[in-house]
């Protein structure tokens, strides 16, 4: 089994079938190492922020026993020797960015909470990284690095030596010291540095008479080290995606694994010593045989540094398709977590270094069958960008996409956005493809038949018309349902073309502001022309009377129709918050109003079909019913809205099943406790629910947010309010004119023991009606909430005086 | 100090036997032992076994064993005076290229291509014999045991051809370590006394140090460990040394480097600087101060050389453009396979005089015109002992010649092309070493001479008599001059200390006792190379001129002296200060470090200064293509 730490869990695969086997939730913030009891190789202890020390018995999936240690836990080490106690670092009191290592003793006081308070200090002015502490052989001294300084301490000498190399700056950085790891059985300290040199250190003991020894083959960090059990290897990785094996110490004996994808961050080794996996930046663990073979990978949502293509559903799969690994599409799957390929588009060696501009995927377009693909790609050059518009035919032979035409520099500069035809019962020689570009013109491309003989292929694309309007860069475009009209739009405005004869058909604009994003309504509401500006504005036109329908005051930056519904989905931002509004374009009240959806910016949205329409009760989700809406935020959380109202997510989730479907693969620690953030932020409101699934550097998955386990709920006194709040809007909603369904969505995290947590399930689960609950609740309404509600009245008003 | 080396003699293998006594012995099969008073070689004796490739002395270098190319390993007594054959010990097919004594005297470790073996020298018989050889997919490439070492407990460190050092058991034959280092040679190999360090030398340039350290803390079990590296080299290092507090290297760049191990040193000092030795402290360039010539001696030939000259003027950092080229006006060929050991050129640059190690030349240069004629003058004085420095006078018309045993003898140069032998001047009290440092005062009255002893006479010319010794200072004179007008000895030691000495009063000049009581700089005592070369402006009689390898300097007498807080290396600052701030900074040491590697620099006169540089460059590309290696990013 392999054990990682994934944001406030701690997650099992199996190593044989790579596959998620458990999942250990209960501490209340981000776990950040994991250690497996060096006296019961069944059990685990697990530190988190939240001050806890756990142990698990990861079998069975139970926590054993609670340790409350108090200050935020950053690392955790178990060492052998040390019957009772372990060693966590923990910031230093009163001072900021200090940390210390400390060991805890660890009470075998009966019960499962137990107070662990005792903490004696062992090292002072330590890094917070787990990667900066090694223990050496068997316990005998402690070794940590902190930027030039190497500092070992001996347990039974109680000496302490410091060691620093002078400090070289080159152009490309520094020699700080970036990670340690011990020898198993010798005393020998290997370091790595920024600038890509491993140092083995002996003799340490000795203040004066100490020496190393270097290896040098990594160009850049050296993300981590590990020695093999036995002691005779050592491997170290970082961001060339190299695993180098480095025999006995000898700087001339080295085994490479190249090409592992992307950079390394965490190196383990299993403790047989015949697999070690490594970790990677982009949210995958890779595990290699102790012959240095690639064995397998776990993987999910691959991580990209920039999700340029945006999101994109692939009709074929109702995948998700959005910038994978650098230069690959990847189509991810939501139902099972799973990623279903990566299509290598740029089909160019990635290099790893800095600096270096890379031809990187931009734009992705399915046609509507999924039969054709269109991709974009550039190469960021200051002079002139390097494109090129890629055409890839769905081969059913062999179930992937082949490329068909390759057109070097479509446009004279970047391309800003890309559509299809969507034309569902038309035949294939239909489908038409428009680009348009900064360089003022928008592109027609057709399929052609070849009349090249010695050609594999029947058809290729070529250019059929190009348009422009005024010499204004064209920015978006967009083709209605029925395939008749093209909206282009130039800068402040939209014009809208024949796509038979294509002529100018019509021009809107609504000054000031140039448009930022356009799209037409669908099904009844196709006759309407929905357009966002950058100066605040959301217009919707007429498209038989070529006037302006009516238009609202609000920064939208996603504008996303439903394909199988007349429902828009916008994404506005307004003071440092994120709202939803869904409406339909025929009249100009929004169905749907989510304020304060999350802190970030949303940058990309995208409506899922759903395999089967779901039965909604409630009138407010019916737009969900026949598809999914998800969201990517700047910081590259991916999000969904619910319509399962909270009781009937709780059943499932207290009982902790399927639950790691919900959650993203984010494998970012291993046995030894390595760790990265992983937020799981949940908001209630009358039945609603936000699941964030928050990842500082990657992307999670959220496949079925519905699943909210119940331990991480927030606790009653926080959830009353919420309560209270929407039972008054309910009442108000009878008096006043319409008032949307006002939720507060609380971003801030739950930081409450697990113990309060299951309180608030079992209530939870006892309200059969919470609407008759919360109705006699009412009379607990305080002052300063009438006073916060009020306030929340005033923004409604705000807002639909907009209208 | 330098012996002359010899074309037929080529020197693979040096050791120093009882009594301080050292040999060489090289692919002419010869032992050599060189004299180190007389700085030559004083008896030679042939192996007997074709070209000798190693020599080794035994821990008391009462004996000595040869390795050589007939894969015969034999000893050689030590006796007064000589070596004596003492017999053979088995013979082996394969040339024997590395030799070491066991400790104990007992056993000779000889490592040749393929193997090694291990000798018993009372038996003379084979003991052991290892296969080193390297096996790459069933290719069978010659492995060459460059260097071996036999340490007391028996183990048996070699470096071969693969990059690899080695550590066997002997008795057992068994391979204990094997460290590859390098891909290509490692050449050397050299173990400290207390044999816990081993430093090795490769062909890539690159040294590597060994420490046998313990494996845990507190246990005896040891192991040899790779520690550091060091590349100061850009070629193969064919020689290290492992002394108590340094690695010392050498190899075909000729450069000789001494690197301080910092943990042995106790307190930061003098030997805790890491030194590159690149040229010989010696005078290899001599001028022709009124005829502007300059006189380049190389180890075969000689070259003179009109310098060019200009009629412009300019600024500080402006390059003039010449109004006459520099002229190439003679390349004189010495005969015989003898290196030259020391040349000079006459003031008027009428005479050209040069030394091998067993013959005097002295020609007559007479210039028409454009033109150049030479001619050998006949009846150079057949001198006993070679010369170890020229130097004329300053009216060019007479030739000081030093001599072993302390001698210095003064020749006469008489027109048309003649000269006799005068005097020969010779210490009070004897002197067993040569002199090697010659000074004659500008009004031909004086004449400073040291010896190998480092003990530096006067003498007066007029009367031919010794007139005084300076006061012994326990270091080697680098450098010595004595001034035109005051007739004050100005002298450099290797220890970067000056003094000035006053002839007529036999005693230090005030200035010199100040420079004592206050101590000179620290930063002046921590440069690298000693002074090379002392002369006087003319125009000013406190500033003396001196040069080393890196920098000349004008050492102004009547400026205050620098303390140890100011900065020595103060041009550049000064340049940017006001004229009053200047006044304040100004001290003793004007030091100008723009010409480097800088090998003489003397005042002509009118106003010129001659530089003498030597590119690096200059000298590596003459040398054979160093191994390649990859050097990332490039």
């Amino acid at each position: 089994y392999l054990l990682c730490a994934a944001g406030d869990f701690v997650k099992m695969y199996s190593l044989a079938t790579e596959e998620t086997l458990r999942l250990m939730g209960g501490h209340a913030d981000r776990v950040t190492g994991i250690q497996l009891n060096p006296r019961n190789h069944m059990q685990l202890y697990s530190s988190s922020l939240d001050g806890s020390i756990k142990l698990w018995d990861f079998m069975d999936g139970i926590p054993i026993k609670t340790f409350s240690v108090g200050p935020k836990l950053l690392a955790l080490y178990a060492l052998a020797s040390c019957e009772d106690s372990v060693f966590v670092i923990i910031p230093k009191s009163g001072e900021r960015d200090t940390f210390q290592l400390v060991s805890v003793k660890l009470t075998k006081a009966a019960g499962q909470d137990v107070e662990a308070k005792e903490l004696s200090l062992v090292l002072d002015g330590v890094d917070a990284s787990p990667k900066h502490i090694a223990f050496g052989r068997e316990g005998e001294y402690v070794a940590s690095v902190k930027e030039l300084n190497l500092q070992v301490y001996f347990f039974k000498q109680k000496q302490l030596n410091r060691f620093s190399v002078s400090a070289t700056k080159t152009k490309g950085g520094n020699n700080h010291f970036t990670c340690i790891a011990c020898h198993p059985t010798e005393d020998c300290i290997a370091t790595g540095s920024a600038d890509g040199k491993i140092r083995l250190w002996r003799n340490f003991y000795h203040k004066k008479e100490y020496t190393f020894s270097t290896l040098h083959w990594h160009h850049d960090t050296v993300m981590d080290l590990a020695f093999s059990i036995e002691g005779t290897s050592l491997l170290s990785g970082g961001v060339e995606s190299v695993l180098v094996l480095w025999h006995n110490e000898s700087d001339c004996q080295k085994d490479f694994l190249p090409r592992l994808g992307s950079p390394i961050e965490y190196i383990s080794v299993s403790p047989d010593g015949a697999l070690c996996c490594t970790l990677h930046a982009d949210n995958r663990i890779t595990i290699v045989n102790s012959n240095l073979r690639f064995s397998k990978s776990i993987q999910g949502l691959i991580k990209s540094a920039d999700v340029k293509t945006g999101i994109v559903v692939d009709p074929r799969t109702k995948a998700l398709v959005l910038n994978g690994e650098p230069g690959h599409l990847q189509f991810y799957c939501l139902q099972s977590d799973q990623q279903l390929f990566s299509l290598d588009i740029v089909q160019r060696q990635y290099i790893h270094q800095a600096g270096l501009n890379q031809a990187d995927l931009v734009k992705v377009a399915f046609s509507a069958q999924g039969k054709w693909l269109a991709t974009v790609e550039e190469r960021e050059e200051v002079t002139d960008p390097e494109l090129q518009l890629k055409l890839w035919f769905y081969d059913e032979e062999t179930q992937s996409f082949k490329l068909n035409t390759r057109i070097n520099m479509p446009h004279e500069d970047h391309i800003t956005d890309m559509c299809f035809r969507d034309m569902d019962e038309l035949e294939d020689y239909s489908l038409i493809l428009v680009t348009t570009g900064r360089d003022c013109v928008f592109k027609v491309w057709v399929m052609v038949e070849d009349t090249d003989p010695e050609a594999q292929q029947s058809v290729s694309w070529s250019c059929d018309f190009v348009g422009s309007y005024h010499n204004y860069q064209a920015a978006n475009c967009c083709f209605s349902e029925d395939g008749s009209l093209l909206a282009v739009s130039f800068e402040e405005t939209i014009t809208v073309w024949d796509s038979v004869t294509w002529d100018l058909k019509c021009t809107f604009c609504h000054p000031p502001g140039k448009i930022r994003n356009i799209c037409f309504g669908r099904l009844t509401c196709s006759k309407y022309l929905i357009g966002a500006t950058d100066c605040g504005f959301l217009c919707c036109w007429n498209l038989l009377s070529c006037a302006l329908e009516w238009s609202a005051h609000l920064n939208i930056l996603v504008l996303q129709p439903d394909p199988l519904s007349e429902y828009i989905a916008a994404v506005s931002w307004l003071s440092k918050e994120s709202s939803l509004f869904v409406f339909k374009p025929n009249e100009p009240r929004p169905i749907y109003i989510q304020r304060n959806l999350c802190k970030e910016k949303i940058q990309l949205a995208a409506f899922v079909p759903r395999d089967e329409p779901e039965m909604i009760g409630s009138e407010k989700y019916l737009w969900l019913r026949r598809s999914q809406l998800f969201f990517l935020t700047d910081t590259q959380e991916l999000m969904t809205l619910s319509t399962k109202s909270l009781e009937d997510r709780l059943t499932p989730s207290s009982k902790q099943l399927a639950v790691e479907e919900s959650l993203p693969v984010t494998p970012f620690s291993l046995l030894l406790g390595k760790h990265r953030r992983q937020q799981s932020q949940e908001d209630t409101g009358l039945g609603k629910l936000v699941v964030q699934n928050k990842n500082e550097q990657d992307s999670p998955a959220v496949k079925e947010l519905l699943h909210t386990p119940a331990h991480v709920l927030p606790s009653a006194s926080f959830l009353c309010p919420i309560f209270i709040n929407s039972l008054l809007i309910s009442k108000e909603n009878k008096s006043a004119e319409e008032v949307a369904d006002e939720v507060e969505m609380e971003s801030e995290k739950t930081e409450d023991d697990s113990d309060e947590e299951r309180d608030v399930t079992e209530m939870e689960q006892e309200d059969t009606s919470p609407m008759e609950l919360l109705g006699e609740m009412t009379y607990k309404l305080s002052k300063s909430q009438e006073k916060e509600l009020r306030k929340i009245r005033k923004i409604d008003y705000s807002w639909i005086s907009a209208f | 100090q330098v012996i002359p080396g010899h074309e037929s003699r080529s020197v693979e293998a040096l050791c120093w036997g009882a009594g301080g006594r050292l040999f060489g012995a090289g692919l002419s099969g010869e032992i050599t032992e060189y004299d180190l008073g007389q700085l030559r070689a004083s008896c030679s004796l042939d192996g007997g076994g074709g070209p000798i490739w190693s020599m080794a002395a035994n821990s008391s270098g009462t004996q000595l064993a040869i390795g050589c190319e007939d894969g015969s390993v034999k000893l050689f007594q030590v006796v007064p005076g000589g070596i004596q054959f003492e017999r053979n010990l088995d013979r082996r097919k394969g040339r024997v290229l590395c030799l070491s004594w066991h400790p104990s005297d007992t056993h000779i470790a000889a490592g040749s291509i393929d193997a090694f073996r291990v000798l018993d020298v009372c038996s003379g018989q084979t003991l052991q014999r290892i296969m080193v050889s390297y096996q790459v997919q069933k290719v069978k490439r010659e492995c060459v045991v460059w260097s071996i070492a036999f340490l007391s407990c028996g183990t048996v460190v070699t470096s071969d051809s693969f990059g690899r050092v080695q550590f066997w058991d002997w008795e057992r034959g068994t391979l204990v370590e094997s460290h590859t280092v390098s891909t290509s040679a490692v050449l050397s190999l050299a173990v400290s006394e207390k044999e816990d360090s081993i430093v090795v030398g490769t062909s890539t340039g690159a040294t590597y140090q060994f420490q046998l350290l313990p494996v845990k803390m507190g246990s005896l079990e040891k192991r040899w460990v790779r520690t550091k590296p060091f590349q100061h080299h850009t070629h193969d290092v064919r020689a290290v040394a492992h002394s108590s507090t340094a690695l010392i290297s050498g190899g075909l760049d000729a450069q000789l480097v001494i690197r301080p191990l910092m943990e042995k040193i106790q307190k930061k000092s003098y030997d805790a600087a890491l030194r590159k030795f690149t040229f010989p402290h010696r005078r290899l360039v001599s001028c022709a101060r009124k005829a502007h010539l300059l006189l380049f001696q190389f180890s075969q030939h000689l070259e003179l050389w009109r310098l060019g000259s200009t009629d412009e003027t300019g600024k500080d950092g402006e390059v003039l453009p010449l109004r006459r080229m520099p002229e190439h006006l003679l390349q004189l060929k010495s005969k015989g396979p003898e290196h030259i050991y020391c040349s000079c050129v006459s003031p008027c640059g009428g005479w050209v005089a040069y030394s091998t190690a067993s013959r005097f030349h002295l020609y007559r240069l007479q210039y028409e015109g454009d033109g150049i004629s030479i001619k050998k003058v006949p009846k150079a004085p057949k001198l006993l002992s070679p010369a170890y420095q020229l130097q004329f006078s300053s009216d060019s018309s007479s030739l000081f010649v030093a001599s072993a045993r302390g001698s210095v003898h003064v020749l006469q140069l008489l027109e048309p092309g003649g000269c006799r032998h005068l005097h020969t001047l010779r210490p009070p009290s004897g002197c067993s070493e040569a002199v090697y440092l010659l000074a004659p005062s500008a009004d031909g009255h004086w004449l400073a001479a040291v010896s190998g002893d480092w003990v530096i006479h006067i003498y007066n010319l007029k009367c031919f008599k010794h007139h005084c010794t300076v006061p012994t200072y326990d270091c080697a004179v680098s450098a010595l001059a004595i001034h035109p007008d005051t007739n004050n000895l100005v002298i450099a030691y290797s220890d970067q200390q000056l003094f000035e000495f006053s002839i007529p009063e036999k005693q230090y000049t005030a200035w010199s006792r100040t420079v004592q009581n206050c101590g000179l700089h620290k930063g002046w005592l921590e440069r690298d190379s000693p002074i090379t070369h002392i002369t006087f402006n003319p125009k000013n009689p406190s500033h003396i001129l001196l040069h080393d390898t890196y920098m000349f300097c004008v050492l102004d007498k009547s400026l205050p002296l620098p303390d140890d807080s100011a900065l020595l290396l103060n041009q550049s600052t000064l340049k940017q200060l006001p004229e009053s701030a200047r006044q304040r900074q100004l001290h003793a040491f004007k030091i100008c470090k723009k010409f480097q590697p800088l090998l003489f620099a003397d005042l002509l006169d009118g106003n010129c200064l001659v530089v003498v540089e030597r590119p690096i460059m200059d000298i590596k590309i003459q040398l054979p293509l160093p191994v390649q290696r990859k050097k990332f990013g490039t």
